[in-house]
């Protein structure tokens, strides 16, 4: 709930058919969730149920490419983890220092768009259309303009070369830099709209306060700004983390192949390409229950429910 | 201590360091700017230390942004502000033996009523923070709500965790920005002598602003009246009341009835002036009125007035106006105020005591308006009669 009141959304719009008050609408209520309610058994919870029974078939001896049988192999998943255990340790890898890198890019950005500029609106509205503005071509194109920016031959590369950043020989391109580089861009605004909604909530008068009882700018900002967005800070987290631990275009397009692949990409090649399916399920599965586990220790852990 | 400004060269340098009887605060020609608009204009005063200093005038008269200044949150355009006698006007407010209750409380959500005391103490590295916190909030009798969020509190109790936040820190200077604008009247009434009560527990200097006058003359020792950014008048509460200098503080302050007039002859060896009010003729203290002046303006307070019926005669030696017709009275438990319309010079305020119960003069009726002479005074004549009152275009 602290992520959908850090996104501005209603707060527990779920819990009111419980109230006994509620009883009578509670029909109501259900028949407005009717259309929802059928979306996601049709388009998540039977999609699921199929994968997860997929992950368990078995190969049919001597059958064609891509033949399976129903069956109950769970040896499907050792199997799988031994294999792949790598690229699902670096997707969380990956995703995890792209993620602190889109906060601390993102938190300034937030900051400026929502403290510096706030009472300025046409300059706040600007710049948010402006944090959006990417979604306006397609993602795909923008991996690849990654793709030229990051490029051996490139400004970016000879400017660092050129500064001692990096080595004569050094490259951005097909390597692990690259893959964080651009998964830090692609989720940048999720991570810049959820902090700009709760740092805009900000009041002014509690930094006053701070100062006031003398706490230096840093210090203000480190016990009073901070705290009070950390729901946004979460929401943002989340936003960021989820995606791109599954993101394969980043990893197919600015990788390697071999030192960069993530477990979306795995998954997408056992799919499409060796039609293996019980493995691509698998490592589904164990990438949705991984998720799971690490967002849900991760919220209790912020424990949000009890700000503001 | 290099720009002194011109009002302010009668002050004396304040190099002396704060002794417990020096001055908490000082201000020199303080002069605040927004764009064009003048804020605070070349303001000067002084705040002995342990008193309780307020600041009164109406909205936009700049006593906020003279608060700020003193706080650290505003820079002034021009001009000093020493803190016991250090120049802090470059200092940024976090380094000001200073802090302030804010007119929102401005309480950090995030925290406990406990931490949000505490968040001082913490910032300096005090010790026995906890304690310390723990002993200012049982001064507003609410430790046993320390744990609390402030959301979980009522205005009134917000209000007095703002204040322990503030009086932990035993400032040099605490400064009160309007706290109690936010509490209903019987809730405000009860505060003014609670803080009254804290502030003579702890000693620290107030310096309160308030657009209440009722509430700035019953808890300051001294009431700075505040207008256009300027000081009109610095005294004590009954200083003020019974010798207002200006139109503005006779009618912010209270009530007053003001008329004008033409001094023609000086009485008793100079010690009274003769004054022309419409062809009445009424006496004024000599030291009760402007020096100098040809044209004023005659005051006296409402209660100050006595009605006298059209036929009774009122006591020799007393200034008198009249006759007028009463039109309209209102009746107010200790007291009925009348209005009295008198023909050339406007209608009159009077508040009289229920001494013998109910109100004595109907709408309608002729009566004469009486008063000692001690009571009268008389202010500078080119100023507007109505000058501090609310008019109905006016904020309040």
């Amino acid at each position: 709930m602290s992520v959908v009141a850090a996104l501005g959304g209603p707060e527990q719009a779920g819990t009111e058919a419980a109230s006994p008050q509620a009883a009578g609408a509670g029909r109501g209520a259900r028949r407005l969730l009717a259309p929802g309610v059928l979306y996601l058994v049709v388009f998540f919870v039977l999609p699921v149920g199929v994968l997860l029974a997929t992950s368990f078939y078995a190969r049919v001896p001597g059958g064609e490419l891509g033949e399976y049988t129903p069956a109950l192999r769970w040896q499907n998943y050792p199997e799988a983890l031994a294999q792949f255990a790598p690229q699902l340790a670096r997707s969380f890898g990956f995703a995890a220092v792209a993620t602190v890198a889109a906060l601390l890019v993102g938190y300034p950005m937030a900051y400026v768009i929502a403290v510096r500029a706030r009472g300025r609106p046409g300059l706040q509205g600007l710049l948010v259309v402006l944090v959006v503005a990417p979604f306006f071509t397609s993602f795909i194109l923008r991996t690849v303009a990654w793709k030229q920016i990051l490029a051996d031959q490139g400004e970016v590369v000879g400017a660092l070369r050129w500064l001692h950043v990096l080595p004569p020989d050094g490259r951005l391109s097909a390597a692990p830099a690259a893959v964080v580089i651009g998964l830090t861009y692609s989720f940048l605004p999720f991570m810049v709209l959820p902090l700009f909604a709760s740092l805009e909530r900000l009041d002014p008068r509690l930094l006053e306060a701070g100062t006031d009882l003398y706490a230096t700018p840093l210090t203000t900002f480190r016990t009073v700004t901070l705290p009070l967005s950390a729901p946004g800070v979460v929401a943002g987290t989340l936003l960021t983390f989820i995606p791109a631990v599954g993101d394969y275009v980043n990893s197919s397009l600015l990788g390697n192949n071999t030192t960069t692949t993530m477990i979306g990409q795995v998954i997408d090649q056992r799919f499409f390409r060796t039609v293996d399916y019980p493995t691509a399920a698998v490592l589904s599965v164990v990438l949705m229950v991984a998720i799971l586990t690490l967002v849900s220790l991760y919220v209790r852990r912020a424990g949000t429910e009890e700000l503001v | 201590m290099t720009t002194v400004g011109t009002r302010a060269a009668a002050v004396e340098p304040g190099a002396a360091p704060a002794d417990g009887g020096g001055t908490a605060l000082e201000l020199r020609s303080v002069t605040k700017r927004f764009g064009d608009v003048v804020a605070v204009d070349e303001l000067s005063l002084a705040v002995p230390s342990g008193t309780f200093f307020a600041l009164l005038g109406p909205s936009g008269c700049g006593k906020t942004t003279t608060l700020r200044m003193v706080a650290g949150l505003e820079r002034p355009s021009a001009g000093t502000v020493c803190l016991a006698g250090r120049d802090v006007t470059g200092a940024p407010a976090h380094r000001r033996p200073v802090n302030t209750v804010f007119q929102s409380y401005a309480l950090f959500p995030h925290l406990s009523v406990l931490e949000n005391v505490a968040f001082g103490l913490r910032r300096r590295r005090a010790r026995d923070v906890r304690a310390r916190a723990l002993e200012a909030l049982e001064l507003v009798e609410l430790a046993h709500l320390a744990q609390r969020r402030p959301s979980q509190l009522s205005g009134g109790q917000q209000q007095r965790v703002a204040l322990a936040r503030a009086v932990v820190n035993r400032p040099a200077l605490l400064l009160l920005d309007e706290p109690l604008g936010a509490l209903d009247l019987r809730l405000r009434r009860q505060m003014q002598v609670e803080l009254k009560a804290i502030q003579a527990e702890v000693g620290i200097t107030f310096v309160h602003v308030t657009h209440d006058q009722e509430e700035a003359m019953t808890m300051a020792d001294t009431v700075a009246v505040m207008n256009h950014g300027r000081i009109e008048q610095l005294g004590g509460p009954a200083d003020l009341y019974e010798h207002p200098r200006t139109a503005f503080v006779a009618n912010f302050l209270g009530q007053s009835n003001l008329v004008r007039g033409t001094v023609v002859e000086t009485l008793d060896g100079g010690r009274t002036l003769g004054v022309d009010v419409g062809g009445a003729r009424v006496r004024v203290p000599a030291h009760r009125s402007v020096p100098g002046a040809r044209h004023v303006l005659v005051g006296v307070r409402p209660e100050k007035v006595r009605l006298v019926a059209a036929g009774d005669d009122a006591r020799g030696g007393d200034n008198e106006l009249g006759p007028g017709t009463v039109v309209d009275t209102s009746f107010a438990g200790v007291s009925t105020q009348y209005q009295v319309r008198v023909e050339g010079l406007g209608t009159f305020g009077v508040f009289a005591q229920n001494l013998g119960g109910g109100s004595v003069h109907a709408p309608g009726s002729v009566v004469r308006l009486a008063w000692d002479v001690p009571h009268t005074f008389a202010l500078d004549g080119h100023q507007e009669v109505g000058a501090g009152t609310l008019g109905p275009g006016d904020e309040p």
